[in-house]
């Protein structure tokens, strides 16, 4: 057990010096530097070469990589020259709308995977299970963005039920029970849209999990014990079916970072996917790099934390 | 494993010993999609969207199409203008047809280039395995992990000299892994099939192995995963387009039609510009899953319906 939660850290070391040579060269390619983002343009070429060396950009290029990922490591990103403040302090406002997105689109998603895929894999080939497995077709081809944008049509402008953009009711005082009511109320639309597409693979996975279950020697002894069926199913089949996907939410953080860099754009709500897009039309490339960097740890941590969950689950597939 | 998909060339031989010769590969498909009338009806339509489409773009001149007008800016639909005109005075209906010409055009482009890199990577790390594998599949865990659609669009961004070239180029660039560790898992088991013994006694050389015995054996396998690849790479491009990083406004795909939404008058009262387009891909990728998958039960034996 200890071995294997051992070799897969071992494997996670060079992710993520690969992932930051990656970011690294990325921002190289980007036109502008550092500097861009702190001076004026109009300064004199001399003062602002004189500046190039003190700050090190003429360097040869594992010295500035090696400088650069040190003060990473701090939580140094440098400058954000569109808002005149270090990135990380701009992360950090973002941070919490896109984590509480996340979130509610993960529990959205179990909430709608687990009734749905039970009722389909337990009452397989009959007509809730052709309803369900028809969504799940349609869900799983159609693109997010598109689903989301007909979402906001049909819900936020057509019936006005839900706020068409934003996180938060402007002029309410942060704390009070009216906050925390309006940021779940402007949650509620983007998260379910989400939700209802990411579902789809969790609830074809469940369906097929408890068919194949129900068919093992297992169940049939279970059964041939005087098991009741409401037995069965919770203590023998959902057992066996659930942990599996449980351990897969570490899987869905790769999933769930692409799908908020649309929701986040669609339904205007001020997020790091947000932040994202408009750093980039923007040029303000030392926030970009930040948040690549950081999106690929958070998805390297996030499979790391589900290797090593599903081989505590499943010794089967542990690492040899 | 699937017996399924009997290779072409071992169907065409005579069998006089077995009067009930198996069927060919191409029947077992064709026999499978016909059964199915979902699967069916979106071969027709895929097929009449495809040749109406770049039918009509031949006629219809794209510079023409993309260029202002002022003189009939934000139209409602009309006899001349069938779905309205955008904010530029540009024809809806004409910027769909070159629209959807475009996103087919570069999916297909993609999902051809990431299935060759693919399924040659997998091809040799699964036949040869050990060492070269370990680093290639080493390496496809990792850029399964991130996050490819930042990762694209900040590439995109990054590349001095954009064009569609080097927009398709990226989106390769990322998008082989998933076909790789596929097409490596089947060539794993494949080598170790009698027949690849008996050949290598025989003393073949590797590479006629893995292209003449090996690959012909995959060849289901790869034409139903760039089946399904292909919807998915029509997803990404418009999805890229419709945030603005995939192709530009002066040559417009569904993704850019579907990005004339973001503009809240546009979503709200001006359904004729982006909805056609978003139903359009919503109908094309479903369209394409639903040949896909017959396609995938006609090399699973199991799974087949008739």
């Amino acid at each position: 057990m200890w071995r294997t939660v051992a070799r897969r850290l071992v494997i996670m070391i060079p992710q993520i010096l690969l992932l930051s040579i990656l970011v690294f060269l990325m921002a190289k390619a980007m036109p502008g530097d550092a500097l861009t983002g702190l001076l004026d343009p109009s300064i004199d070429p001399a003062a602002m070469d004189a500046q190039r060396v003190r700050l090190g950009l003429n360097n040869p290029w594992h010295v500035q990589y090696w400088d650069w990922i040190t003060q990473a490591v701090q939580g140094d990103f440098g400058q954000s020259f569109r808002f005149k403040m270090p990135v990380s302090d701009l992360i950090g406002q973002r941070m919490m709308n896109t984590v509480w997105l996340s979130l509610a689109t993960l529990i959205l998603t179990y909430l709608i995977a687990i009734p749905l895929g039970i009722t389909s894999g337990r009452f397989n080939d009959t007509w809730a299970d052709r309803l369900i497995t028809g969504y799940t077709y349609i869900g799983f081809a159609a693109p997010l963005f598109i689903f989301a944008l007909l979402m906001l049509w049909v819900f936020g402008f057509h019936f006005g039920w839900f706020p068409t953009g934003g996180s938060v009711e402007p002029g309410t005082e942060p704390g009070t029970v009216q906050y925390v009511a309006s940021k779940i109320y402007h949650l509620l639309l983007p998260a379910i849209s989400m939700a209802l597409i990411t579902t789809v693979t969790t609830v074809q996975y469940l369906r097929s999990e408890i068919i194949d279950t129900k068919q093992k020697d297992f169940i049939i002894t279970a059964r041939a014990k005087g098991a009741s069926e409401a037995r069965v199913y919770n203590r023998h089949i959902l057992r066996n079916s659930l942990l599996p996907i449980a351990a897969f939410f570490g899987y869905e953080i790769t999933g769930l970072i692409g799908g908020t860099i649309f929701i986040e754009n669609i339904f205007s709500y001020p997020g790091m996917g947000q932040l994202f897009l408009s750093s980039i039309s923007l040029r303000d490339f030392s926030v970009v790099t930040s948040l690549v960097l950081l999106y690929g740890a958070a998805s390297i941590i996030g499979a790391l934390i589900s290797d090593i969950t599903l081989s505590i689950v499943d010794p089967r597939i542990r690492i040899k | 494993m699937d017996k399924a998909p009997i290779p072409i060339s071992s169907a065409k031989q005579p069998t006089a010993k077995q009067p009930n010769k198996s069927p060919s590969g191409w029947k077992i498909i064709w026999r499978e999609i016909v059964r199915d009338k979902v699967a069916f009806i979106s071969l027709i339509f895929l097929c009449l969207v495809i040749l109406s489409v770049f039918g009509i773009s031949l006629v219809l001149d794209q510079e023409q199409i993309v260029s202002v007008d002022l003189f009939s800016l934000k139209q409602p639909p009309s006899e001349q203008f069938w779905l309205g005109t955008d904010y530029g005075g540009r024809d809806v209906f004409g910027q769909l047809i070159i629209g959807t010409r475009n996103s087919l055009s570069i999916g297909i482009i993609v999902t051809v280039l990431t299935g060759l890199i693919g399924v040659l990577v997998g091809l040799v790390s699964g036949y040869f395995g050990g060492t070269v594998d370990n680093i290639f599949m080493r390496f496809v865990d990792f850029f399964m992990i991130l996050p490819t659609l930042m990762i694209v669009i900040a590439f995109v961004t990054a590349v001095p000299k954009y064009s569609i070239v080097s927009f398709s180029l990226i989106m390769t660039a990322f998008l082989w892994m998933g076909i790789a560790r596929l097409i490596r898992s089947k060539a794993l088991q494949e080598k170790e099939m009698d027949y690849v013994q008996a050949s290598r006694t025989l003393g073949s050389s590797n590479l006629k192995i893995m292209l003449v015995q090996v690959l012909p054996n995959l060849s289901s396998i790869i034409i139903v995963t760039m089946t399904l690849n292909l919807a998915a790479n029509i997803g990404l491009e418009s999805g890229l387009s419709f945030l603005g990083f995939g192709f530009p406004e002066s040559t417009p795909s569904l993704g850019t039609l579907v990005s004339y939404a973001t503009d809240p008058q546009t979503l709200e009262s001006r359904w004729w510009i982006w909805l056609p387009a978003s139903l359009l891909i919503l109908v094309l990728m479903l369209s394409i899953n639903n040949v896909g998958q017959a396609l995938k039960r006609a090399t699973d034996a199991r799974q087949r319906k008739g």
